[in-house]
């Protein structure tokens, strides 16, 4: 097996021990993006000669003993729509081709001190805004597993990139189920942590109220590692949370006993693929076995999530992307007359076809006449929601459910149908309307060979349950290379 | 010709004093380079986030209380959407659905000599935008971000206004609380105080209000009142030509004396206010109420007080002396050295009100120092000069902020009082004078002051008058 099959911790391991340089690692890690990008597309941009520069760094970092933990000196792929300093930050939108931010974000800080080396910058849906990493200016990415199907979205590339193994973990972001729906995808562990965990600061936010920053990567130990790294308490960010622990890596543990997991009939009924199903409700059996406790119950409001989602998000990113307009930085037209005219021009030509379709319904929802009918509705519909989730979790330590009703569907088939695409959304959109952290781990590959996540849904701040949860369950399988990972 | 009443409610924009700016750590001092004093937040660099500066909802919180606001204590921002290039993030951070101050009210004077309450129906949080720099040469606007994330609160009257006199009297008084609390300088020239005046027309006695129009760029009390003025003739005009007045709002271009369209209603944008999921709402616990309540300071009336039972100033001296937050201060400061209130109010009272007037100065543009007063009236209180040299000094002082001590040793000001030189000169007066010595001696005692005059300008007016006069009549009646 290549260096690059092993997890982050591993390659941690082998740095610390010496067994690999972190200049080898951030070199297979380029060699195999050079291979594999005319196939994958996961990136934006590779930053070949910062990634080796700082290898050197870090490599002299860990040997002075500055560099000590688990993820130093692993090379790390991050999502496009983090800011990072010097280093061209698209969001994967003309608008934004050019732009080179002159400050990090407070995550990718958080991996630089822990010694991490950025390969480059993943490829992703506009903004954030798709279900298939399609809508990218940058063109789509490719499912690795079968690269005439999408790898999911918007986080695709960091999925597709960790799947393809071109890096050994990535950090995505999580809106509606950005993260968890591509990971189920692409057959990688994504999560997404409570709002609040992660700082947003440096985030090109897409909706803010929603959007939170998590791990992409092999396995739940990866997972639980990385998160562990980038959460931190952000005064930066006024919506970031000071939690009481940030000690997720004591959850790894294969420990379910006495677990009360959750079913929620609303998530298996119409609309589900039946492969999918079936290998979800096998990986609930498997708890079952270690002894969790599985119980079937009425989640409720399950269909109220998608127009609420939709509402919110796009009212708020109708919003954050109007400083988008081509006066400061970014994509300004190259005739114009006058400001409106330039204005005009600039956000015609720099935002793709869904981001505008979004704007445009955002800015519809908020005007004046249809607020209370459409913004207040959804906000009232978003309270419901999470004091469903909080009935649940009176009850229920995790809820167990499918990330995606299907399994990665061909290219080019959903941007037809956006209502469809956005009814894809429909298991991991309440999560973020409710703030609650979820995890997507792979449960087994349907007829085609596709790779399916199970999703884990746990209580707010309680990642621990579903890290624990999401552990046990990946003992009891192989772990699934695709065909683009050797 | 039918009797018509204005009708005014104004908007009051107020640029606080806090030292950083509103949602990031950046300078508010006035004039630096352009951009000198940004960062990625007030600038809107994609990624950015504001947090909120305490000291804004401090401020809010005592000019609310000191306007008898209800404080909210549960209060949120919510986000104003335009597109201008001086708001870089294309909408404002501001309050809509739950401002930090409600339904309050101020009492003012009205020129009957009544007292009237004017409502307040809001106050609201919320940052200055930046300034456009238009390219003199060429085709192009450049953009100072130093403004934008200045914070601001815009207090908003009721429409209880009804005269130009009405809306002076409380902008004045409203200024006064906030400079008491330090909240804002105030200063309508350079922009730290900005009113937007709402005015209607009515014929008198009717219940329905008429159709306003908002008036912008009034920078000055006496722009204002013209404002008005030329506003409510132009409504009344077209009232009774049997046009309708449009809502809109206006521009006042103050040399013109004439107010100009900007938009009306019909154009006027739709915000699409949201709130603003980057902040979280402000929670304004009771301590931290009562440690705002306890930190209000001592406000005109309780000063007023205090200056006729402490300093025993007449009531009159003391209500002009407080009716400025910088007057009270410079008498505080000036009486704690000399202590002589009389004479520190005198100097304020007479002079220094002579001198503004004629330099045509605003009180906060006072710039001697306290030290420098309080020596001068040292130097007249031990009659090291006399009062003609002392008025000429305080001339230098308040220009020029001189120390009345060495000003007076190098200019040889000292009041005379040798005596043997006093004489001297008095008697070469006398001299040279027979015609007023004889008048005097047959009687016209008057005349005496013609040589006392005589004396004091061959002294250069430094000599004691009391002693001139004393010396004079010792001679003559000799």
């Amino acid at each position: 097996m290549s260096l690059l099959g092993l997890t982050a911790v591993e390659a941690g391991k082998k740095i610390k021990a010496s067994e690999v340089s972190v200049e080898e690692a951030v070199k297979e890690a380029l060699t195999a993006i050079e291979k594999k990008e005319e196939k994958v597309n996961s990136f934006v941009t590779v930053d070949r000669e910062g990634a080796l520069k700082r290898a050197k760094e870090v490599q002299k970092g860990i040997e002075e003993g500055r560099y000590q933990g688990p993820l130093a000196g692993v090379p790390v792929a991050i999502k496009d729509n983090m800011c990072t300093e010097g280093l061209l930050t698209t969001c994967s939108s003309k608008i934004l081709g050019n732009f080179i931010p002159t400050f990090s974000s407070e995550a990718v800080r958080n991996l630089e001190r822990a010694g991490a080396v950025i390969l480059g910058k993943t490829n992703m849906d506009e903004f954030a805004m798709g279900s298939t990493t399609e809508t990218s200016f940058f063109g789509a990415t490719k499912n690795p597993w079968n690269t005439e199907h999408v790898p999911g979205g918007s986080s695709g590339g960091s999925c597709a990139a960790v799947a393809a193994e071109e890096c050994f973990y990535a950090l995505g972001s999580d809106t509606g189920g950005s993260i968890r729906q591509p990971s189920s995808f692409c057959g990688v562990t994504g999560l997404k942590p409570t709002y609040g965990t992660v700082s947003r600061y440096g985030l090109i936010a897409y909706g803010s109220s929603l959007d939170q920053i998590g791990p992409v990567a092999k396995d739940v130990t990866d997972c639980a590692v990385i998160l562990e790294t980038i959460a931190s308490h952000d005064k930066k960010d006024s919506t970031s949370v000071k939690r009481e622990d940030y000690d997720f890596t004591s959850a790894l543990k294969d420990d379910v006993k006495g677990l009360k997991i959750g079913i929620p009939r609303d998530y298996f009924g119409e609309g589900l693929d039946g492969d999918v199903k079936e290998a979800v409700l096998n990986a609930a059996k498997e708890l079952e076995k270690k002894g969790a406790v599985l119980e079937e119950f009425d989640l409720s409001l399950v269909e109220y999530a998608i127009p609420a989602y939709y509402v919110i998000a796009c009212a708020e990113a109708s919003s954050n992307l109007a400083r988008f307009d081509g006066v400061k930085y970014g994509y300004r037209t190259g005739e114009y007359d006058g400001l409106h005219s330039m204005y005009k021009k600039s956000r015609s030509e720099g935002f793709g076809a869904e981001v505008k379709r979004r704007i445009m319904l955002g800015s519809f929802v908020l005007s004046s006449g249809y607020y209370d009918a459409y913004y207040l509705k959804a906000l009232r519909t978003k309270a419901l929601i999470k004091q469903a989730f909080d009935k649940a979790f009176e009850t229920y330590d995790v809820i167990l459910g499918p990330a995606a009703p299907t399994t990665a569907p061909k290219l080019g088939e959903s941007l037809s149908d956006p209502i469809k695409m956005y009814l894809g959304d429909i298991y991991t959109i309440s999560v973020n309307l409710a703030g609650l952290p979820g995890i997507s781990v792979p449960c087994g590959l349907d007829k085609k060979g596709l790779p399916i996540g199970v999703q884990l849904i746990g209580n707010c701040f309680e990642e621990k349950k579903i890290i624990r949860a999401a552990y046990a369950y990946e003992q009891t399988r192989e772990f699934l290379h695709c065909t683009l990972a050797d | 010709m039918k009797q018509y009443e204005t009708v005014i409610g104004l908007e009051v924009h107020v640029e606080l004093a806090t030292k950083t700016k509103i949602f990031c750590g950046c300078s508010t001092a006035f004039g630096g380079a352009p951009n000198s004093h940004t960062c990625p937040v007030c600038t809107g660099m994609p990624g950015s986030l504001p947090v909120l500066n305490k000291k804004v909802v401090e401020y809010a919180v005592a000019v609310g209380l000191a306007t008898n606001c209800t404080i909210t204590k549960n209060c949120k921002f919510d986000r104003k959407n335009y597109f201008y290039p001086d708001n870089p993030q294309n909408y404002q951070i501001s309050q809509l659905y739950l401002p930090i101050c409600r339904n309050g009210g101020i009492e003012i004077e009205t020129e009957a000599g009544g007292k009237k309450t004017i409502g307040i129906r809001e106050i609201h949080m919320e940052e200055d935008a930046g300034k456009l720099v238009h390219d003199e040469w060429g085709e192009n606007s450049l953009v100072d971000f130093n403004r934008s994330g200045v914070p601001l609160i815009e207090i908003v009257s009721e429409p209880d206004m009804r005269s130009a006199e009405e809306v002076i009297a409380y902008l004045e008084k409203l200024r006064m609380i906030i400079q008491y609390l330090g909240a804002s300088d105030c200063k309508l020239q350079e922009g730290s105080m900005r009113a937007d005046v709402n005015l209607s027309v009515r014929e008198a006695g009717a219940e329905e209000f008429g159709t306003r129009t908002e008036m912008k760029n009034l920078n000055s009390f006496k722009a204002i009142s013209r404002a008005i003025e030329g506003e409510r003739e132009r409504q009344i005009d077209l009232i009774e030509a049997g046009e309708k007045v449009i809502q809109e709002t206006r521009r006042w271009d103050d040399e013109k004396e004439y107010s100009y369209a900007m938009r009306s209603k019909e154009d006027a944008q739709d915000y699409r206010y949201f709130p603003e999921p980057d902040l979280v709402p402000v929670l304004i616990s009771d301590e931290w109420l009562e440690e705002i309540k306890a930190a209000q300071p001592e406000f005109q009336s309780e000063k007023m007080e205090r200056y006729q039972t402490e300093f025993g100033l007449p009531e009159y001296d003391a209500g002009i002396i407080t009716s400025n937050k910088h007057l009270a201060d410079i008498f505080e400061q000036t009486n704690a050295i000399c202590n002589s209130p009389k004479k520190v109010s005198n100097w304020l009272m007479v002079e220094t009100m002579r001198l503004l007037k004629e330099e045509d100065m605003d009180v906060e543009e006072i710039r001697f120092s306290p030290e420098n007063l309080a020596k001068l009236i040292k130097l007249t209180e031990e009659k090291v000069i006399n009062s003609s040299v002392a008025k000429e000094v305080f001339e230098k002082i308040f220009h020029e902020d001189i120390d009345p001590e060495s000003y007076v040793e190098e200019k040889g000001l000292k009041t005379v009082s040798d005596d043997g030189a006093l004489r001297s000169t008095i008697e070469k007066i006398v001299a040279e004078n027979p015609k007023s010595v004889e008048d005097y001696k047959s009687g016209k005692k008057k005349a005496i002051g013609f040589l006392v005059g005589q004396t004091m300008k061959a002294m250069q007016g430094k000599a004691d008058p009391g002693m001139v006069n004393q010396i004079l009549a010792e001679i003559l009646d000799a």
